[in-house]
């Protein structure tokens, strides 16, 4: 173990360094936390004014809320559907990208693409795409003879729906590809070359050897994945607004439309708890995955 | 056909397929960019054509200049630039000193500033909205810059610690000693030896807290109320919404804010997983 400049500091020592990110840390992402969890508690009116505490009002009103069933119903369908057809697509985009053949960096930035671009641009292209009247996607689907006349995918709640997980996969698989791929290149290149001529065929020695040695990238991967899908607001905010009325609304751009439309800031916010506490078991499933530890022993 | 011709001849072969292979896959991320590089290319009249055309039929490379008379583009372009490059400089005081420190020393309390940093980075302003709502209303910071850079750069600080501290610690402990044998202080010795060496780390710290502020969308919809205050992302999200859109405009104005960016991206690729998975995945 390496010996240490200034080992064993009081914290007093500490925050002269700490101090700055301390102070936005605390004041600036816990605070609105202990805002939000206040605000689950309290009598808000329609201008935003407090009026006292309201007990568990809020959240009685956000359970009789006819349109939060449906809401909770696709938010689970959104995560898993996501989350598991993003996973199953970036094992072989990753191994894809990890192969050599002429184009593959060219490859390799063209799928970085939708993860450094704006979604709120990404979402905005995709709506115009699928637009009923002037889109793109009619155009090729009556150019194949595969539809007559031109339809409206984001008008109808059920095929919107769809619409929205498909861009929400396509948006999702570049930071799951990276992921993968830097586990791949963390894999010895003997192990990965006698897994292809392992007598037991390149499919079996992928899933024998490679995949296990891949499975610590793969489950983080997929839980960071998982608090980004949950937390997706722009995709579905910009090609539907969650509408038709509530009909394509996850509880993430609901809790947007409860407070900042319907007005009602009490209602949202326990909406926005709820919200939370699903990141935070998520969170507690990544310490428990990764080896945030090792940098403590360093 | 000798059976070193023959294998030669395969690998040629599968070479040839995944090359073809990753060029439709390209097309395929690439496509809704393309796309839109085709709409801001159209003349003005044929934006509502119906049917639409998979191309222009004449190149409008003027778009790219008109979308500043035809939209009020340079204004969101104004703070956006505004917005990202504070928040980047806030970003990276508070975060290298930092950084550096939780690298090199040990102190009561490192393992809690260490959760606290792991737990918060996975904290999304969207969840929290609410309560950033209240908070910039009680500092009246609504409809502010301020407001926007200071919710960005903390964001923003989980990824920045982490990844900078990853960096000052690969450099080798020994050349700060040899500084303070020769008299300098640990402020010296941070500045004069560390910062220098840490300069990748640095730069992808900037970079990255640079495009996240830019792309930023849903805490600047929430609070920017003003058009001179919104970036671009809540700008253009607006103008989609109006009764009659320019697409061929907005699109230009699209690219315009993302092909800089992508291009930064690419730059900082090397570094980003390990960052934003902390370090679990190398």
């Amino acid at each position: 173990m390496s010996k240490k400049v200034g080992a064993n500091d009081t914290p007093l020592q500490a925050l002269p360094w700490l101090g700055t990110a301390l102070f936005l840390i605390v004041g600036f992402v816990l605070w609105p936390t202990v805002e939000l969890f206040l605000m689950s508690f309290r009598r808000v009116d329609i201008s935003g004014l407090l009026k006292g505490w309201a007990g568990l009002d809020n959240y009685r009103s956000l359970f009789d809320n006819s349109d939060i069933k449906g809401t909770l119903f696709r938010t689970a369908i959104w995560l898993v559907v996501v989350v598991a057809a993003t996973m199953a697509i970036s094992l072989p985009l990753a191994q894809l990208l990890n192969a050599k053949f002429i184009g593959q960096k060219f490859l390799r930035y063209s799928v970085i693409v939708p993860w450094a671009a704006s979604l709120v641009i990404t979402s905005t292209s995709w709506k115009w795409i699928l637009n009923g009247y002037y889109g793109v996607f009619n155009l090729v689907l009556q150019d194949l003879h595969i539809i007559k006349e031109p339809v409206d995918l984001l008008s109808d709640p059920k095929t919107g729906f769809m619409v929205l997980l498909v861009v929400g996969i396509a948006v999702s698989l570049p930071f799951t590809t990276y992921v993968l791929l830097a586990g791949l290149q963390s894999i010895p290149h003997d192990i990965m070359e006698a897994a292809r001529v392992d007598g037991a065929g390149p499919w079996k020695g992928y899933w024998a050897i490679v995949f296990p040695l891949l499975r610590p990238a793969f489950l983080v991967a997929a839980v960071i994945n998982s608090v980004y899908v949950f937390n997706s607001f722009p995709i579905i905010w910009v090609m539907t607004q969650g509408g038709p009325g509530y009909e394509t609304d996850t509880t993430t751009t609901f809790a947007y439309k409860v407070a900042f439309r319907d007005q009602d800031i009490g209602q949202s916010a326990s909406l926005a708890v709820g919200n939370f506490m699903v990141i935070f078991v998520l969170i507690m499933i990544f310490l428990k995955l990764s080896k945030w530890r090792d940098l403590d022993k360093k | 056909m000798n059976p070193k011709a023959k294998h030669k001849l395969q690998k040629r072969s599968k070479g040839f397929v995944l090359s073809i292979t990753g060029l439709l896959v390209s097309f395929l991320f690439l496509f809704p960019y393309l796309s839109m590089f085709s709409t801001a290319m159209k003349p003005n009249s044929s934006n509502t054509e119906i049917p639409p055309t998979y191309l222009p039929k004449a190149w409008e490379f003027g778009n790219f200049i008109k979308v500043f008379q035809e939209l009020p583009f340079g204004m969101y372009i104004r703070s956006t630039v505004i917005i990202s490059l504070c928040t980047m400089i806030l970003g990276l005081i508070a975060s290298l000193p930092a950084g550096y420190y939780i690298a090199r020393n040990k102190f009561r309390g490192r393992t809690a500033f260490l959760l606290l940093v792991l737990v918060t980075q996975m904290f999304s302003p969207t969840t929290l909205l609410i309560g950033i709502y209240r908070e910039m209303s009680v500092l009246h910071l609504i409809n502010s810059y301020l407001g926007l850079i200071l919710i960005n750069a903390s964001f923003n600080m989980a990824f920045s610690v982490w990844i900078l501290s990853s960096f000052f610690q690969s450099i080798p402990v020994e050349i700060e000693e040899a500084a303070s044998i020769d008299g300098a202080s640990r402020f010296q010795t941070f500045t004069k030896i560390s910062l220098p060496l840490a300069l990748p780390g640095i730069v992808t710290t900037a970079i990255f807290t640079f495009i996240a502020a830019w792309n930023e969308f849903v805490v600047a919809y929430t609070l920017a109320s003003s058009p001179s205050k919104q970036p671009f992302s809540v700008g253009l999200s607006l103008l989609t919404g109006l009764y009659e859109v320019k697409w061929n405009y907005l699109f230009a104005g699209s690219l315009i804010a993302i092909i800089p960016v992508v291009i930064l991206f690419i730059s900082i690729e090397k570094y980003l997983v390990s960052g934003l998975t902390a370090g679990s995945v190398k």
